[in-house]
C-alpha cells in the first residue's frame, strides 16, 4: 500500500502541473488545439488513477482549460471526487472547478448534496468557506431545498467570516427555493444589526437586491435602515441603503420626506464622490415621488442640479458621465432646472468620449422647448455631418427625430421645417434607419394636413432624384424613405404640381431593382396617380395625353408583371389590366377620369398601434373555444407578412370605392368625431395648443397665416432645413409685432378668441404660434376599447416568485405563524425529539418565547393601547375632517393609510395572540412616519408623544374642556355623534372592550397574571406536565395613597443601547389624577431619552389622565451605554390630585432597578449553533448551586425563562440547556441539573461580569420563594 | 449584482473569467471576445462606463473597467451596484492581487490563475460583493495558503514515512 502511494507521488512529479500545461501552450502557439488535445487525453489518464492528488491536479488544470474555451463537463464526476476530499487544498480545487462549470443541468450536482452538507457542518471555518463559495455559484433548486435549513444555522455561526457568506448566500437561495424566503426573513433581519460590519454589509446587500425587485414588501424596514443610515460609516453599506431608499421612496412620499434632510447634510459632508453621487441619486428619486405632493422642494433641486454641474464639469470623465445621467433622471420631473445647464449638455455633445456623448444627446430629449427646438436641432444636424462611425450617427438620426416627433409634435411650430430635415437626414450614408425617417414621412403628412402641399412637392423631388438613394448599394437602409415618398405622391396626388412628371419617375426601370415592397407600393400609387392626371388632362379639351399617359403605363407596367415579388406582381398585372381597360374606353371618347378616381377616394386615418389589441372580445365569445371539432391534425397556419408599417394601415378595410354621396360622408364623419370625442379611451392628444386646432369645428375655415417668404417654399432640388431657423425668427418677430398691435386695438376680442389657447401652454411657449394651421390627426381606436397596462412583468422572472408579503411575518408573528408548508425542510434522521425542531421557523418561535411572559399583562394592556389609540385616531380623524375641504386628495389617502393597521391590529387583539413587542413596535412604519419628534423607533415612545401632542388640539378642536372629562365612554359618546358611519362601528367594539375591562378591574391586582399558565414555557418541552404556577414581571415601583406604579423592563433588540420600561400607573383614590409628570436622574451610564429641545432634567409629561380606580401604562425609553452591571436610577413622580373643588400637587418618589436580566432577550437558539457556540471557546465558565430548591423541574425552567428571558435549548430528564442573548449581544448560555432539592447551573458567558450579575439574580429568583 | 468579471490582456487573451450566470463556452468565449473589442477600441482618458454589450446583460446592465499596463479589468454590473464602488472594488482587487503576487504583473495571473480565483472568492461570492476591506481579503487568502501548505508537509510526511 505504502508503495503504491510512493508510486503514485513519484509518477505525479512526472505529471504536467498548471504551470506546465500553461508554459506549454505559450511553447505551441502554432498548433496550440493540438496541443491541448494531448493534454486533455493525458487529463483522463490521471483521472483515471486513484491518488487525489493526482486526479486534483488533472481538475485545476481543466479549470484553465475551461476558461480557454474548452468544454470540460465530462469531467464533472471527478470534479465532485475531488471535491469530497478530506484536503482542503484538494476540497478548494474542486469546488473552484465546479463553480466554473456545474450549471443547473449538470446531473452530478444531486451527488453533492450531503457532501456541501458536510462541508458546511465542518469545524474547519475554511471548508465551510470554500463550499458557501462553491454552492453560490451553482445552487440550484433541489440544493437550495435541501440546505437551506443548514444555511440558515449558518448565519448564527459564531464565525463572522461564516456568517457573512451564509448571509449572502441566502440570496441565491431565495432565488432558487422561494419558500425559504418567510421562515428565514427574521433571521436575516436580524443580521442587519450583526456586531459585524461584514456581515452587516452582506445582509444589507441581500435585502437590498430583494427590495429592488420587489420593494413594497420591504418598506417596513425603512426605520431600520433609516437607523443603519444614520449611524453607519461604511460607504459600501451607505451606498446600498441609499439606493435601497430610492427604490422604496415611490411606494411612500412620507419616507422621502423624512430623507431629504440627512440626505442632504451627507450631499454636504462627505468626500466620498461614490457616496455623493448615490445621495444625489436618491434625493432625486425623493423629489420626484414628491413632485405630485409638494413643489417646495426647490433648495433641494438646487442643491442637486449645482452638485451635478460640479460633477459633469469635473476632468474626471467618470463623474462627467455619472453627472449627465443622473441631470437626465432631474429632466423627468424638474426640466426647468436642468435646461439652464444648457450650454454645459451642448458642451458635452462635443466630447471625444461616445459614452458621454450619448448621455449628452439623452438629456437634450427633454430640453427643447418650442423655442429652441430648431436651434438644437440644426446643431445635432452638424454632429451629424461630423460623425464618425455609423452607431453614433445613427443614434444622433434616431434622437433628431425623437426629439422632433415628442409628445405628439407639440414643440415643432413649421412642419415644413421638419419635413426638410427629414429630407435631409435621407442623404445620411449608410444608416439604418431609413424606415424610421419613411414612417415620420408618413406620419407628418397624414397627420398634418397643412403639410401635404408641401410635403407632396418635397417627396416628388426625392423621387426625382431616386438614384440618388438607390446609387450605393451601401445606401441600402435609405431606400424606405423611397416607400413614403410614393405612397405620399400616390395618397396626395391632387396636391402634386407636375404628376405627370412624377408619374414617369414611379415607372423607371431602375425602380425594379428596389426592394419588392417598395416596388409594390411604387405599382399601387403610379395607378393613384394616373387616376389623378387623367381627371386632369381630361378636364382639357385634347385627349391625346391622357390616351398617352394611359400608353406609358401599358408601356412600363410589364416589367413589374414580370417581378419575382408576388404583390408587386399582383398589383401590377391587375393594374395593367385596369388600364388597358381604361385605354379601350379613351378610345372611344368615354370620360372615365371621375370613376378611376372614385376607386381611390376616400381617406385614410391612421390607426392607434394598440388598437387591435384593444377591441373588446363581445359578450358570449369565447376565444379559446373550438368553432369546429378539433381537426385530426394540425394544419400548418400561414401568418400573413405583417407589412411594415402596419401602423397606417386601417385595421379593417375601408370601402374604397364610394357610393355614397358627399353629404352621407361628411354626416358620418361628423358623427364619428362625436364619438369620439365622449369616448375616453379616445386618444386625445396632449393639452398643447394643437388640441385647440383639433376641437375647433371646422378647421379649414381658420384663416391659415400667411408666411410671407422671401425665398420660394418649394426648393428646386433638395430643400435646406437651415433657412427655416432664419426665417421663423423672422415670422416670430412679425407674430409679436402684430400680437401688440392687435392687443393694443382690441383686448377684449382677442381674450374671447384665443384665449383657450393661452391656457393650455406655459407662458414662455404661448408667445410662439405654430407657422402652420396643425391639424395632428388623432389615432383611432376602435369604439369600446378598453384600457389596459400593457406593461407585463416578465413571467420568467425569478424574482417574482419572491413577491412575498413579509409585513404580516414581521408585525403580527402571532397573528399570522408561518404554515407547516413554509418550515424548511430539515433531514428526517436527526432524532425529532432530541431536536427541539430548529426547523420551528425563527419567528414563530421568538414570538411563542415571549409570548408567555408577557401575554397575561398584555392582553389587557392590549386593550388600553386599542382604546388609547382610538381615541387619538378618532381625534385626527375629526382634525382631518376639518382639514379635507381644503387640502388636496393625496392628503386624505395618506391619511386613510396611517388608518390602516390600527383597524387591523385592533381587529386582531381580540382573536389573536397579541404581537411581540420589539418587533410590532419597530415595524410600525405608519408611527415612525408620522413626525414623531422623538428619534426613538419605538412605537410606544412615539405613541407617548403623538399622544400627548394630538391631546391638546382635538381637545380644543371637539370642544371638551379638557378638565371635564369625566369619563371616557362619555367623551367618546360625542365623538361618535361626530364621525363617521365606518367608525361607528370601530367604536362599538371598543365600547365593548370597555365593559371587559371594566369587569376585570375588580380582580386588578392579578390582571397581569390571568393566562400566564396557559402558555408552555419553551418549544413545547413541558407542555403536558401540570400548569404552571401564575406569574408576572411586573414588580411593585412605588406606592402611595394616591398612586401605585408597578414596572417591567425589556431590552430592544433593535438598539443595543436602548431598553424600555413599560409603568403601570394605578389611581388608587377617589380623585382625578392629571399632569402627571415622570422624571429620574440621569447617571453616567444611563439617561433616560427625552423628545428633542427638551433639557437634561425635564421631566417627561405622561401622556394620560387617570380618573378614579383606573389604571394605564406608559412606556419611557432609556439609553445605556454598559449593559453588564445592574443600576438603580432614582426618580420622582409629580401629579396633581384634583378635587371638585380643591387641587393639590403630589409626588412620589422611586428607585428604577435595572437588573442584568431586563437586558437579556430571550432569543431561540439550536442545539447546533449552541453546541457550537460552547466549542468555540471564546466563553468564559462559571456556576452557581441552588439548595433546597422545591419545585418541579419544569416549573424551575419554566421560571428561568420567565423571569430571566432565556429559552430552553434543549432538556433531556433533570437537564437543561438554555441560551439568552443581551441586547449588545452576548451569549449566555446555562446548563441546569437538578438532584433533588440542588439545582446547579453551569453557566457560560462572553462577558463574565455580565455573567456574574445575572447569575445572582437567578439565585435571588430562587431565594424568594 | 455582478454578472461577469473579467480580465484579459491587450489582446483579448482571457487571463480570468468569472460567470455568475450560466453561459455554455462557446458564449462565454463571445463574450469575452464583444467585450475586448467594446473595450479595447476605447481611449485612455475617456469614461470608465460603457453601455451596450449584446451579448450580456441588456439594458440593465453595464461595463465598467479600468485598464492596468496591459490588463484589462471588467466587471458587468447591473444598476443595483453603484459605479463609483465598483472602480473602487475594481482598485481593491489590483491592490490585492499586488499585495499578494508581490508587484503583481500579468505573468502572475497566466501561472496562477488559481490563486487569483481564490482571492477574488474573498471579495465577490455569487455575484455580490463580500468584503472590500483589503486587509481583512488578505488575512482570509493568507489562512487559507497557510492551511494548505501545512497539509503539503503532512502529505509529504505520509509520503515518506
Amino acid at each position: 500500500m505504502a508503495l503504491k502511494i510512493v508510486k503514485g507521488s513519484i509518477d505525479r512529479m512526472f505529471d504536467k502541473n498548471l504551470q506546465d500545461l500553461v508554459r506549454g501552450i505559450r511553447n505551441h502557439k502554432e498548433d496550440e488545439a493540438k496541443y491541448i488535445s494531448t493534454c486533455i487525453d493525458e487529463i483522463k489518464q490521471e483521472l483515471k488513477q486513484d491518488n487525489i492528488a493526482v486526479k486534483a491536479n488533472a481538475v485545476c488544470k481543466l479549470t484553465y482549460l475551461q476558461m480557454l474555451g474548452y468544454d470540460v463537463s465530462w469531467a464533472a464526476f471527478n470534479i465532485v471526487e475531488v471535491m469530497s476530499s478530506s484536503k482542503f487544498t484538494y476540497k478548494r480545487i474542486g469546488y473552484l472547478a465546479a463553480s466554473q462549470c456545474f450549471h443547473e443541468s449538470t446531473d452530478v450536482i444531486m451527488l453533492t448534496t450531503n457532501q456541501i452538507r458536510k462541508d458546511l457542518s465542518s469545524p474547519n471555518q475554511y471548508d465551510t468557506g470554500v463550499a458557501l463559495t462553491g454552492l453560490s455559484c451553482f445552487v440550484t433548486p433541489d440544493l437550495a431545498r435541501d440546505l437551506a435549513n443548514d444555511i440558515m444555522t449558518l448565519m448564527s455561526h459564531t464565525k463572522p467570516y461564516i456568517r457573512k457568506k451564509a448571509v449572502l448566500i441566502m440570496y441565491k437561495v431565495f432565488l432558487k427555493y422561494p419558500e425559504s424566503l418567510r421562515p428565514a426573513f427574521p433571521r436575516l433581519k436580524e443580521k442587519l444589526e450583526d456586531p459585524d460590519p461584514g456581515v452587516q454589509s452582506a445582509a444589507v446587500n441581500v435585502i437590498c437586491e430583494l427590495a429592488r425587485r420587489n420593494p413594497k414588501n420591504y418598506l417596513s424596514l425603512a426605520p431600520l435602515f433609516f437607523k443603519l443610515m444614520t449611524s453607519s460609516t461604511n460607504n459600501w453599506v451607505l451606498i446600498k441603503i441609499i439606493k435601497l431608499f430610492g427604490a422604496l421612496t415611490p411606494l411612500e412620499p412620507r419616507l422621502g420626506k423624512k430623507l431629504i434632510e440627512p440626505l442632504t447634510n451627507l450631499i454636504h459632508s462627505t468626500s466620498a464622490m461614490s457616496l455623493l453621487y448615490e445621495c444625489v441619486n436618491t434625493v432625486i428619486a425623493v423629489l420626484i415621488s414628491l413632485s405630485s405632493g409638494m413643489p417646495n422642494h426647490s433648495a433641494s433641486i438646487q442643491l442637486c442640479v449645482q452638485k451635478l454641474r460640479i460633477l459633469i464639469e469635473d476632468s474626471d470623465q467618470n463623474l462627467k458621465y455619472l453627472g449627465l445621467l443622473a441631470m437626465s433622471k432631474i429632466l423627468k420631473t424638474h426640466p426647468k432646472s436642468v435646461q439652464s445647464h444648457k450650454d454645459l449638455i451642448l458642451q458635452c455633445l462635443d466630447d471625444k468620449d461616445e459614452s458621454i456623448r450619448l448621455r449628452a444627446l439623452d438629456l437634450l430629449y427633454g430640453m427643447v422647448s418650442k423655442k429652441n427646438l430648431m436651434e438644437i436641432v440644426k446643431k445635432l444636424m452638424l454632429h451629424v455631418d461630423k460623425a464618425e462611425g455609423t452607431t453614433y450617427r445613427d443614434e444622433l438620426l434616431t434622437k433628431i427625430i425623437d426629439i422632433c416627433s415628442q409628445s405628439n409634435y407639440q414643440y415643432i411650430t413649421n412642419f415644413e421645417w421638419y419635413i426638410s430635415i427629414l429630407v435631409e437626414l435621407t442623404r445620411l450614408e449608410g444608416t439604418r434607419h431609413g424606415h424610421l425617417i419613411a414612417s415620420q414621412m408618413l406620419d407628418v403628412a397624414i397627420r398634418v394636413k397643412a403639410i401635404r402641399v408641401f410635403a407632396v412637392a418635397q417627396m416628388a423631388t426625392l423621387l426625382d432624384n431616386a438614384h440618388l438613394l438607390t446609387g450605393n448599394v451601401q445606401r441600402k437602409g435609405i431606400c424606405e424613405v423611397l416607400y413614403a415618398a410614393a405612397w405620399i405622391c400616390g395618397e396626395f396626388s391632387e396636391h402634386l404640381d407636375n404628376p405627370t412628371q412624377t408619374l414617369e419617375a414611379m415607372l423607371r426601370p431602375k425602380v425594379a431593382t428596389l426592394p419588392g415592397h417598395i416596388q409594390a407600393v411604387y405599382v399601387q400609387n403610379a395607378a393613384k396617380l394616373f387616376a389623378t392626371v387623367l381627371k386632369s388632362q381630361e378636364g382639357n379639351t385634347d385627349s391625346t395625353a391622357a390616351q398617352e399617359t394611359s400608353q406609358l403605363m401599358i408601356d412600363r407596367l410589364p416589367l413589374f408583371v414580370q417581378s419575382a415579388n408576388l404583390e408587386v406582381q399582383e398589383r401590377a398585372s391587375c393594374i395593367l389590366q385596369l388600364v388597358k381597360y381604361i385605354q379601350k374606353l379613351q378610345q372611344k371618347d368615354v370620360e372615365i377620369a371621375e370613376e378611376v378616381i372614385a376607386l381611390f377616394a376616400g381617406e385614410l386615418n391612421p390607426v392607434a398601434p394598440k388598437a387591435q389589441k384593444k377591441v373588446p372580445v363581445p359578450e358570449g365569445l369565447d376565444l379559446d373555444a373550438w368553432i369546429n371539432e378539433p381537426p385530426s391534425e394540425s394544419e400548418s397556419e400561414d401568418e400573413q407578412p405583417r407589412a411594415i408599417f402596419a401602423k397606417e394601415e386601417p385595421k379593417h378595410s375601408r370601402p374604397r370605392h364610394t357610393e355614397v354621396d358627399e353629404k352621407e360622408l361628411a354626416k358620418r364623419r361628423e358623427a364619428r368625431k362625436q364619438e369620439q370625442a365622449n369616448n375616453p379611451f379616445y386618444i386625445k392628444s396632449s393639452p398643447s395648443s394643437q388640441k385647440v386646432y383639433q376641437e375647433a369645428p371646422g378647421v379649414e375655415h381658420i384663416p391659415v397665416v400667411q408666411i410671407d417668404l422671401s425665398v420660394p417654399l418649394k426648393v428646386p432640388g433638395l430643400p435646406m432645413s437651415d433657412q427655416y431657423v432664419k426665417l421663423e425668427e423672422e415670422r416670430r418677430q412679425k407674430d409679436r409685432a402684430d400680437k401688440k398691435k392687435k392687443e393694443k386695438k382690441k383686448r377684449k376680442e382677442k381674450r374671447s378668441g384665443r384665449g383657450k389657447r393661452h391656457d393650455s401652454g406655459p407662458e414662455s411657449e404661448e408667445d410662439i404660434t405654430p407657422a402652420h394651421m396643425v391639424d395632428i390627426v388623432t389615432e383611432e381606436m376602435p369604439e369600446n376599447a378598453l384600457p389596459s397596462d400593457d406593461d407585463d412583468k416578465d413571467p420568467n422572472d425569478p424574482h417574482k416568485a419572491l413577491d412575498i408579503d413579509l409585513d404580516n411575518l414581521m408585525e403580527m408573528a402571532g397573528r399570522r405563524p408561518l404554515a407547516d408548508s413554509e418550515k424548511l425542510p430539515v433531514r428526517s434522521h436527526r432524532a425529532a425529539e432530541v431536536l427541539k425542531s430548529p426547523a420551528q421557523d425563527g419567528d414563530a418561535e421568538s414570538a411563542a418565547s415571549q409570548e408567555p411572559k408577557k401575554k397575561s399583562s398584555k392582553e389587557k394592556r392590549e386593550k388600553k393601547k386599542d382604546k388609547d389609540r382610538d381615541r387619538k385616531k378618532s381625534k385626527e380623524d375629526k382634525k382631518k375632517k376639518k382639514k379635507h375641504k381644503h387640502e388636496e386628495k393625496g392628503e386624505d389617502l395618506l391619511g386613510g393609510q396611517a388608518e390602516e393597521p390600527v383597524v387591523q391590529s385592533e381587529a386582531t387583539s381580540e382573536v389573536a395572540a397579541p404581537p411581540t413587542s420589539t418587533t410590532a413596535e419597530v415595524s410600525d412604519l405608519d408611527f415612525w412616519l408620522s413626525n414623531a419628534p422623538v428619534p426613538s423607533n419605538t412605537q410606544e415612545a412615539a405613541t407617548v408623544v403623538a399622544a400627548a401632542e394630538a391631546a391638546p388640539t382635538s381637545e380644543v378642536a371637539s370642544g371638551t374642556a379638557p378638565d371635564s372629562e369625566p369619563d371616557e365612554p362619555k367623551d367618546t359618546e360625542t365623538e361618535e355623534t361626530k364621525s363617521s358611519k365606518h367608525k361607528k362601528k370601530k367604536q362599538k367594539k371598543e365600547k365593548e372592550e370597555k365593559e371587559k375591562k371594566k369587569k376585570k378591574k375588580h380582580h386588578h391586582h392579578h390582571h397581569h397574571s390571568d393566562g400566564g399558565g396557559e402558555e408552555s414555557v419553551q418549544n413545547g418541552t413541558v407542555e403536558e406536565e401540570e400548569p404552571l404556577p401564575p406569574m408576572s414581571n411586573y414588580c411593585l415601583l412605588a406606592e402611595n395613597s394616591y398612586i401605585k406604579m408597578v414596572n417591567d423592563i425589556q431590552g430592544n433588540l433593535q438598539d443595543g443601547s436602548q431598553v424600555v420600561v413599560s409603568v403601570i400607573f394605578e389611581n388608587k383614590c377617589d380623585s382625578f389624577l392629571k399632569s402627571m409628570e415622570f422624571n429620574v436622574l440621569d447617571s453616567l451610564n444611563s439617561k433616560l431619552q427625552r423628545p428633542e429641545g427638551s433639557g437634561p432634567h425635564d421631566g417627561l409629561t405622561v401622556p394620560f389622565q387617570l380618573p378614579p380606580g383606573v389604571s394605564n401604562e406608559a412606556r419611557f425609553v432609556f439609553t445605556m451605554q454598559s449593559i453588564i452591571t445592574p443600576q438603580k436610577l432614582k426618580g420622582t413622580l409629580t401629579f396633581i390630585v384634583k378635587n371638585e373643588d380643591s387641587s393639590t400637587h403630589e409626588k412620589l418618589d422611586f428607585k428604577l432597578h435595572f437588573t442584568c436580566t431586563s437586558y437579556l432577550i430571550s432569543t431561540p437558539c439550536y442545539s447546533d449553533a449552541f453546541a457550537k457556540l460552547l466549542e468555540s471557546g471564546d466563553l468564559k465558565c462559571s456556576s452557581v448551586k441552588l439548595e433546597g430548591v422545591v419545585m418541579p423541574f419544569h416549573h424551575l425552567l419554566a421560571r428561568i425563562c420567565f423571569r430571566h428571558h432565556f429559552s430552553v435549548v434543549e432538556r433531556i430528564d433533570s437537564c437543561a440547556s438554555m441560551y439568552s442573548r443581551s441586547i449588545q449581544d452576548h451569549h449566555v448560555c446555562l446548563l441546569v441539573k437538578t438532584s433533588g432539592q440542588t439545582v446547579s447551573i453551569d453557566a457560560k458567558c462572553d462577558e463574565p461580569t455580565l455573567l456574574g450579575n445575572v447569575l445572582d439574580e437567578i439565585k435571588q429568583t430562587f431565594s424568594q420563594c | 449584482m455582478i454578472k461577469a468579471i473579467l480580465i484579459f490582456n491587450n489582446h483579448g487573451k482571457p487571463r480570468l473569467s468569472k460567470f455568475y450566470e450560466h453561459y455554455n463556452e462557446d458564449t462565454e468565449q463571445q463574450i469575452i471576445r464583444e467585450t475586448f473589442h467594446l473595450v479595447s477600441k476605447r481611449d485612455e482618458n475617456v469614461c470608465n462606463f460603457l453601455e451596450g454589450g449584446m451579448l450580456i446583460g441588456g439594458s440593465d446592465y453595464k461595463l465598467i473597467y479600468r485598464h492596468y499596463a496591459t490588463l484589462y479589468f471588467v466587471f458587468c454590473v447591473d444598476s443595483s451596484e453603484s459605479e463609483l464602488g465598483i472602480l473602487d472594488l475594481i482598485q481593491v482587487f489590483v491592490e490585492t492581487l499586488d499585495k499578494c503576487f508581490e508587484n503583481v504583473c500579468e505573468l502572475d495571473l497566466i501561472f496562477h490563475v488559481d490563486k487569483v480565483h481564490n482571492i477574488l472568492a474573498e471579495m465577490v461570492m455569487g455575484g455580490m460583493v463580500l468584503e472590500t476591506n483589503m486587509n481583512e481579503i488578505i488575512t482570509q487568502v493568507d489562512a487559507q495558503n497557510k492551511m494548505e501548505k501545512s497539509e503539503v508537509s503532512l502529505t509529504l510526511f505520509d509520503i515518506y514515512s
